[in-house]
């Protein structure tokens, strides 16, 4: 007896789910308002990087930092939304091989952005190394007060972006081998590459805030 | 399966437990870190088991316990299974062999199993806060400090802030999840999975929240003002992670209502014929989905700084307290307006229900809630006239703030024109409308005041601040809550409350926060401050706070007389008529209890929704059932 009621729910609740094109609007619509959402996030962290870094004296400021290794880990961002474009492309055309081999690369190119961040400008480890004249660790320590606090801020938010990215793209790649998505029905992908876009867009506007605007000091 | 099995197997004891061992797992897995590393115990440390346990390790714990809550209550489940690419369908109903109610105690997908979820949850925590009010106001009706500490009065009286919040967020979970999908011919939201996870992620944070005052409390207040915060016990910190953590539950859920409303309404509904409730839910939400992410910014730094050592707020290290206030309101002046725009959708709701009259300037009110969303944005520095901001901007708050009252005032004339020669009948939720009329119109006019540069720098901290955010949060959101809880009970429970306990109810609680609420302001302007636990006698005081104290004790009881009525009345009040209220809108054109699946044969709206009295006019029309069903 209870399990033909089981049964009778099972077929409502079929019979009841939104039609594919209805939840792939609202799907749509859903990723772009919690994309809009976080603009907010990143945008109340640029507004506590311009009130914080803000000397009396020197106006606008700005920590020392390797401008060489934020040109290659910058670099290296963008490139992997090459890649990941290339990716949802193939999907659309049904290539299974070069999505696959896109996802992959863009997430290659996003754990260089990583390590670039959290390992070397962060420097968790505490190594030192040059390569080509290039300092390649940086010297910003949690206690260095406002300057460092809302550095480590800003590159934090946006490497557990980042690193939430990989793993999306890790899983999207997983179901993808797997066959999971078609050439007409690929949400998880869609949302994927819109995801990963928009964590490189984010870091368009961090990338200036904290490498290139103001005069570079020691401390504050 | 016996009744005590399904309790102590349902998702809020296998949650709590997954969150009590996720914990201790998120401590023991930082502490043999650190001590892998070295560290010594730094922050306001914790005695766990007998060991120190660092501040890190512990915010740490909590975070991972926010997410063994989830895990275990199984929110998370259909995700898990996504991510490794198996199918997940939607299940409905009871699971086989449990009973019907047991999908209260459990994650339920549809939408009015989540909403009475959020509207029991947020009627407990209003008892919860309203404990704690009751505990500090009996304490300050007389001089001298009688059972409390210091310590305790500061620690309630920020939890009653924080609890009464989450009461009220709950309370407007509970009526957009609940009525939103109904309202616009929806059969659940767009979001099902995310709608849980709106709801579940909550539990957690209120329990994080109430945590706090068993590890030391804090004395911050609920706005946690910087560098207080940074000072402050550990209480603290589990204090800003559930209020950070609850705001997840703002966004998911401010999400799901506005693209549900964007992409489910039924056929003929367009945005200026939805019912005006949906109106004020998508204003609402507007505001929860951006504004919420400013304050998470400043709760996860203040977090980080207290953790982690990184500086933001304190001056020692060149940090900017003021910095704090305006990242803390942009979010919480903003959310007063979440608060009270569903409220006030509600009033806007059942006027015309009660007095067969077209609701008066529909286009008009469902504009002005966007307004007030919209203004609710440049205000919020008019909290922070004494901060020491910069003089400038004080012209600028004071003149958006006051900006506010136009659409406000729209929607007051709107009511007023909508009684205007109404054929009023005076059920309890009609009582409740009024009540909440009169009662935000106190809140309303002394806004104004303070909003004023210079009688706020008199009245700035005192006890007409009280008086005045009680009377807005009771006039914009409890009275309607109540209002609304009465009106859709029938709806809810397909029985009809008490009347006679309604009306008690109603004439205890609008005296008793009249005299409550003007009692608070008239202390204000004789001078008392607020948040502070003592007062000296002789200054004139002493009966005022008396007579505050006993109206603050009508209205819990009265709260009481309200629960205890839903409670009976479930079991032995007669079945309710289908439309007991003779209204328009198509959730009453449906059973009560409603559906599972709310609308067997979809509707079409061919009309207005308003014109009560107006001859040979509808609102909707039930499509004709499909032949041999």
């Amino acid at each position: 007896m209870s399990s033909m009621i089981a049964n009778t729910h099972e077929e409502h609740a079929h019979s009841h789910e939104l039609p594919w094109p209805e939840q792939l609007k609202a799907n749509r619509l859903g990723l772009w308002l919690f994309m809009l959402s976080e603009v907010f996030l990143f945008a109340a962290l640029l507004v506590a990087r311009f009130v914080l870094w803000n000397d009396p004296v020197l106006g606008v400021v700005r920590p020392e930092l390797s401008q060489e290794l934020g040109l290659i880990t910058t670099t290296v961002l963008l490139l992997s939304s090459f890649f990941m474009n290339r990716a949802e492309t193939a999907m659309g055309q049904n290539d299974q091989k070069r999505f696959l081999s896109g996802l992959l690369t863009t997430a290659v190119l996003g754990t260089a952005f990583f390590i670039g961040v959290v390992v070397m400008e962060w420097n968790i480890f505490g190594l030192q190394g040059e390569l080509f004249g290039i300092e390649l660790f940086g010297h910003l320590r949690p206690s260095d007060g406002v300057i460092s606090g809302i550095f480590f801020a800003m590159t934090g938010m946006h490497a557990l972006h980042v690193l939430s990215g990989i793993v999306f793209i890790m899983i999207v790649w997983n179901n993808g081998r797997r066959g999971l998505y078609t050439q007409e029905k690929h949400w998880g992908v869609e949302a994927c590459a819109i995801y990963w876009h928009y964590v490189d867009v984010v870091w368009v506007f961090f990338y200036p805030a904290l490498y290139l605007i103001g005069t570079a000091v020691h401390a504050m | 399966m016996g009744k005590l099995r399904i309790i102590l197997t349902s998702a809020y004891v296998r949650g709590l437990i997954g969150q009590l061992v996720g914990t201790l797992l998120g401590i023991g897995f930082l502490e043999a870190i650190r001590g892998a590393m070295g560290l010594s115990p730094t922050g306001a440390t914790f005695n766990l088991f007998g060991t120190e346990v660092a501040e890190s390790s512990f915010v740490f714990g909590a975070i991972i316990g926010v997410i063994g809550f989830l895990s275990a209550a199984g929110v998370l489940t259909d995700w898990f299974k996504w991510m490794i690419g198996l199918k997940t369908p939607l299940n409905h109903g009871a699971p086989a062999g449990k009973p019907e109610w047991s999908r209260y105690l459990n994650v339920d997908v549809n939408h009015k199993v989540i909403g009475i979820q959020y509207g029991i949850t947020s009627i407990l925590v209003l008892l919860v806060g309203g404990i704690f009010a009751i505990i500090f106001r009996i304490e300050l009706a007389q001089p001298g400090m009688q059972w409390l500490t210091n310590d305790q009065y500061n620690t309630l009286f920020s939890a009653h802030g924080i609890v009464m919040i989450a009461s009220i967020l709950l309370g407007v979970g509970a009526m957009t999840n609940y009525l939103v999908p109904l309202m616009i011919g929806a059969s659940d939201m767009a979001f099902p999975r995310l709608n849980a996870f709106s709801y579940w992620v909550g539990v957690p944070s209120v329990v994080l929240i109430l945590a706090g005052m068993a590890v030391g409390g804090w004395d911050t207040g609920w706005v946690g003002y910087a560098p207080l915060s940074l000072r402050a016990p550990l209480g603290v910190q589990l204090f800003l992670l559930g209020f950070w953590i609850n705001g997840f539950s703002s966004i998911a859920s401010a999400i799901n209502v506005i693209v549900t409303t964007a992409t489910m309404r039924a056929k003929g509904m367009t945005w200026f014929r939805m019912p005006i409730f949906v109106w004020a839910a998508v204003a609402a939400s507007l505001i929860q989905f951006t504004a919420t992410q400013t304050v998470g910014v400043a709760l996860m730094m203040s977090i980080a700084e207290r953790a982690i050592g990184l500086n933001f707020f304190s001056p020692v290290g060149g940090g900017n307290p003021i910095l704090y206030q305006h990242l803390f309101w942009f979010y919480s002046h903003p959310v007063v307006y979440v608060f009270v725009l569903p409220g006030l959708g509600v009033i806007s709701e059942l006027l015309p229900v009660f007095t067969r009259k077209p609701l008066f300037g529909y286009k008009w009110i469902a504009l002005s809630s966007l307004g007030i969303a919209l203004v609710g944005f440049l205000v919020w520095a008019h909290h922070m006239f004494t901060a020491g901001m910069a003089d400038s901007l004080r012209y600028l708050f004071m003149f958006t703030t006051m900006f506010v009252a136009i659409p406000t005032g729209v929607k007051f004339f709107s009511w007023v024109a909508t009684l205007w020669e109404g054929k009023m009948s005076f059920e309890t939720p009609m009582l409740f409308t009024l009540g909440a009329i009169s009662v935000f119109l106190i809140g309303g006019i002394s806004g104004p005041i303070l909003g004023t540069v210079p009688t706020d720098l008199h009245l700035h901290d005192s006890y007409w601040v009280v008086g005045h955010f009680h009377a807005t949060m009771f006039g914009g959101f409890i009275f309607p809550f109540f209002a609304a809880l009465y009106y859709w009970y029938p709806k809810i429970t397909g029985r009809m409350y008490k009347e006679s306990l309604g009306r008690l109810h109603f004439w205890l609680m609008v005296p008793g926060f009249w005299v409550m609420s003007f009692g608070q302001m008239s202390l204000g302007i004789a001078g008392m401050r607020r948040r502070i636990a003592d007062y000296e006698a002789g200054l004139g005081f002493e009966a005022t706070h008396i007579l505050v104290t006993m109206a603050a004790l009508v209205i819990g009881w009265s709260v009481l007389i309200m629960v205890y009525n839903f409670i009976s009345s479930a079991r032995t009040q007669e079945k309710a008529a289908t439309n007991p209220w003779r209204s328009r809108s198509p959730e009453w054109q449906i059973p009560s209890p409603a559906p599972e699946f709310n609308y067997d044969v979809p509707f079409e709206v061919v009309g207005d929704p308003y014109d009560y009295g107006l001859d040979e006019s509808t609102y909707i029309q039930m499509a004709p059932a499909p032949a041999g069903d």
